[in-house]
């Protein structure tokens, strides 16, 4: 025990650990970008600039990080109950699914402020029952949710083509997606919010959607660490045998929090498509149910952490289109593989410079302990 | 200290001197020397943790001694690791099985020291070694049936097969009876004196006195961590070896103090019967009562029925069969109680495995300290934890029951056995539950803690709480209950006050093959 991260501070384990891992990546990828002959420094800087540098590349980044955001929590959510979901891709489109099929019934009678919080529900309930089902085939028939919630995904998105192609697709129209929706359905941009109080901001798609982001991340902090809920979801992810023993039911608890995971997941269509699309695609998740993992994992299951995670994920997809935009040579295969190198460090190989840190951690405290002592005695 | 006789005449096969082994502040051996003759039956005796386990995992190459010498067979050897252990002729069969599940006999023996690198060549040749081994020792298995089938007498004569196989001419048993019934421990025994007279030398670590005297040679006594005794079985007793063990002669039950119990029923299950995944029945109409205000002791062998028996009755599962009275309230097999309505009805439960069920490891105290009870209005109210209730209870348990460090914040794993021990008792005890059933209390646990814990059970239990105790040790059970029930399996082969318990008698009702069956044929 005595190596592992957890021997270390805190701030180390969550903080230097995960910057330090960041800084890996950065130098093997910046390896690449030297190897095929552009310079790694003028790579970084543009892309930091296209990302961070202007209110429109913040704006894009903001607004990729909203929907990281909600696949990571709800990654995390289903981690703390010890699944491993898998299945937010297909949960996000369920959701985008549900969240149009109440805006084409209802939107054209209804007004904006009523219709959006009907649009999260629909959302939340459909991408929530979808998930429901392999938290159903794990806990009560076996079946690993891993392998079920992957084909989930294909089935999200054939049945979504399915759907669109052939009963929503309005009569006309050439292109796979459904009709345009009501004008109440519609989440506010953030600039043209802005614009209402008298503040002026690049238009970009970013929109109020990144509330709800921030009211989820704090909903899930709350609703694992300060509610019952939380504390049996997570008795029961950590160990079976301790659930069973203080009549948790496990089985229950898969059901729980896959629900929350899915509906979680299906938050992605309040900013995808009451933000952006304004209609049903059958691409609008667009691999964000996967990014989420890598989220997640980068994030150590903590909403801090996925807020944090989440925001460096959409500075490389913005800063990322950036740099193959302005960089010659630079394509957007690079913004895949720097993606790559990324996850890998601060993902997979997540702990692997743990030991090294704790070591000279430990070093350090010794050395300090020594001196301190020789004061003493001095 | 005495050598034993054959150790001057007959060559010797292992000798280890002056080995210490410290893990921080643990010294687990003490200047250990121990002599065992070639083709003799060396018997390893002392109380757990008095560092039996140790000083073979030492020879076997699993830990390196901090300092002292190794001889075998005469030369002075250097054993790093197992694979050194091995070249040299030492085998063990550890307590718990290092065979694949899911592989065959065959394969188990096979893997890891392949003759070759065509696999049915490889099994071809093991298969038929084996059976030139089985004919000449006896240890008959069924080859060809996967690991997860054999039973567990069968897993132990396969892996003393493969360290036979591994040319093993020193062979280490740890605790092999301890999962034995009392027909297999016969036949066990039975190869072993055949093995002792192929020249194998048998080094065997148990605390079951009366096993040394039937099988051994020659007997060691280890008590923390040190040589205390060392003789021929010849003409020793179970009471001298008894008492070399722990130090002082066994308590004398009779001479401690009547408990006050008034004789008033407050648990009462009758006709328990129970089956596990492979059908196997594990409990066999089991009916018992538990008054308030008496301990009462449920002996045996491990692996008896105890564990379902626990399970059962705290809620865990519900029985096949079976019904049981708490107080007033009723429960049969159709209606059996959860865990949460046992609470509700008072009964706390101390479960055998604390790392599997007790705690959850990576909670923090705190979070650990309620697992069970986080319903109650103290510790939530509607869907909110009051978390500040949790961290300040959590503190004062840790004060009251001396749980070190106290800190609600650490996380469960990373306490002492000890501690997580006294912080599960804490728990169930703060409820000031009517009935406790305890599996195992100082299972794992120093001796320091196991004081404290027995002194809080007495504690409770004058207090006017009814008491199930199940333990594997039966001077624990002699220590602490009123009354012994002695469960061998799955059915309750006797009951006794503790007043007529001895080791001899209870050993007899723990492994005799004709139990009584009264309660088979009442239902």
């Amino acid at each position: 025990m005595s190596n592992s991260a957890s021997d270390l501070p805190r701030w180390m384990d969550i903080g230097l650990i995960p910057l330090l891992n960041l800084v890996i990546a950065l130098v093997a990828a910046g390896i690449v970008v030297a190897i095929v002959g552009q310079s790694p420094m003028e790579v970084l800087s543009s892309l930091v600039k296209g990302a961070l540098g202007t209110q429109r590349g913040l704006s894009y980044t903001l607004y990729y990080a909203t929907t990281f955001v909600f696949t990571g929590l709800a990654v995390a959510v289903a981690f703390h109950a010890g699944l491993f979901n898998i299945g937010g891709e297909g949960q996000a489109m369920i959701g985008g699914l549900g969240a149009t099929l109440i805006a084409l019934w209802l939107a054209p009678m209804l007004p904006a402020w009523l219709m959006l919080p009907l649009m999260v529900l629909a959302a939340a309930l459909f991408a929530g029952v979808w998930a429901i089902i392999p938290g159903y085939l794990q806990a009560y028939r076996g079946s690993h949710i891993v392998i079920t919630t992957i084909m989930f995904n294909f089935i999200a998105s054939s049945l979504l083509v399915y759907l669109l192609v052939n009963v929503m697709k309005p009569v006309g129209e050439m292109n796979v997606q459904s009709a345009i929706l009501a004008a109440s359905a519609t989440m506010p941009s953030v600039h043209e919010t802005l614009a209402h109080l008298g503040i002026k901001w690049s238009s970009s798609p970013l929109n109020l959607s990144v509330l709800i982001a921030i009211a989820a991340s704090f909903a899930v902090y709350l609703l694992l660490w300060k509610t019952r809920i939380g504390y049996q979801l997570r008795a029961s992810g950590a160990s079976q045998g301790a659930a069973v023993y203080a009549g948790i039911t496990p089985q229950k608890q898969v059901l729980i929090a896959m629900a929350c995971s899915g509906a979680l997941a299906g938050m992605v269509a309040m900013n995808e498509i009451a933000g952006v699309h304004n209609k049903l695609l059958p691409d609008f998740v667009s691999g964000a149910g996967f990014t989420g993992i890598a989220v997640a994992l980068m994030g150590r299951n903590h909403p801090v952490g996925i807020v944090l995670a989440s925001v460096l994920f959409g500075v490389i997809f913005q800063g990322g289109s950036e740099v193959a935009f302005e960089v010659k040579d630079f394509t957007k295969d690079m913004v895949v593989m720097l993606q790559g190198f990324i996850v890998l460090f601060s993902g997979a190989l997540a702990y692997t410079t743990a030991p090294l840190v704790n070591s000279m951690y430990q070093r350090v405290r010794r050395s300090t302990e020594q001196r301190s002592k020789d004061a003493a005695n001095g | 200290m005495a050598t034993s006789p054959q150790s001057c005449t007959a060559p010797v096969a292992v000798r280890l001197s002056r080995v210490c082994k410290r893990f921080g502040a643990v010294q687990a051996n003490r200047d250990v020397d121990l002599t065992v003759a070639a083709g003799s039956i060396h018997g390893l005796v002392g109380e757990n943790g008095a560092g039996k386990s140790t000083l073979m995992s030492i020879l076997y190459g699993f830990y390196t001694a901090d300092s002292g010498s190794i001889d075998i067979e005469g030369q002075a050897v250097q054993i790093k690791n197992s694979h050194q252990a091995i070249a040299l002729g030492i085998g063990m069969v550890h307590q718990h099985f290092m065979l694949v599940d899911n592989l065959n006999a065959v394969d188990n023996v096979l893997l890891g020291v392949e003759p070759y690198f065509s696999l049915p060549r490889s099994q071809a040749q093991t298969r038929t070694q084996l059976h030139a081994l089985m004919h000449s020792t006896g240890l008959f298995i069924n080859l060809d049936s996967i690991v997860e089938n054999l039973s567990v007498g069968d897993k132990q004569r396969l892996e003393i097969l493969k360290a036979l196989h591994r040319g093993a001419r020193i062979l280490i048993l740890d605790e092999p009876t301890a999962v034995l019934t009392a027909q297999e421990t016969d036949q066990l025994f039975t190869v072993l004196r055949r093995l002792r007279e192929q020249g194998k030398t048998i080094i065997l670590i148990t605390h079951k006195l009366r096993e040394v005297l039937a099988l051994c040679d020659t007997v060691t006594v280890m008590r923390a961590g040190q040589v205390v005794h060392e003789c021929a079985t010849q003409g020793a007793t179970v009471e001298q070896l008894a008492h070399a063990m722990v130090g002082r002669a066994l308590r004398a039950p009779a001479s401690r103090k009547q408990s006050t119990h008034t004789a008033k029923v407050l648990l009462h299950a009758q006709g328990l019967r129970c089956t596990d995944a492979h059908g196997v029945q594990r409990l066999r109409g089991v009916s018992l009562q538990v008054c308030s205000g008496e301990i009462v002791g449920v002996a045996g062998v491990a692996g008896n029925g105890q564990t379902e028996l626990l399970e059962i009755l705290s809620g865990m599962r519900a029985p096949a069969q079976g019904q049981m009275d708490l107080e007033t309230q009723h429960f049969d097999a159709a209606h059996w109680l959860t865990p949460v309505t046992a609470r509700q009805a008072g009964l706390a439960h101390v479960p055998e495995d604390r790392h599997e069920r007790g705690l959850v490891m990576p909670f923090g105290a705190w979070e650990s300290a309620v697992l069970g009870y986080e319903r109650l209005s103290i510790y939530s109210r509607g869907l909110w934890l009051k978390t500040r209730a949790m961290w300040t209870d959590t503190d004062a348990l840790m004060q009251r029951f001396d749980v070190r460090p106290v800190n609600p914040a650490l996380g469960s794993a990373k306490f002492s056995g000890g501690n997580q021990q006294k912080l599960i008792l804490a728990r169930e005890f703060n409820q000031s539950p009517r009935i406790l059933l305890v599996g195992q209390p100082t299972r794992g646990v120093d001796i320091g803690a196991i004081e404290f814990i027995h002194a809080q059970l007495r504690h409770l239990r004058d207090a006017g709480c009814a008491i199930l105790l199940v333990s594997s040790e039966l001077e624990e059970i002699l220590a602490l209950s009123d009354r012994v029930i002695v469960m061998n399996q799955g059915q309750i082969t006797g009951e006794l006050p503790v007043q007529d318990c001895n080791e001899h008698n209870l050993g007899l009702l723990m492994v005799s093959q004709n139990a009584s069956v009264p309660s088979e044929v009442s239902t």
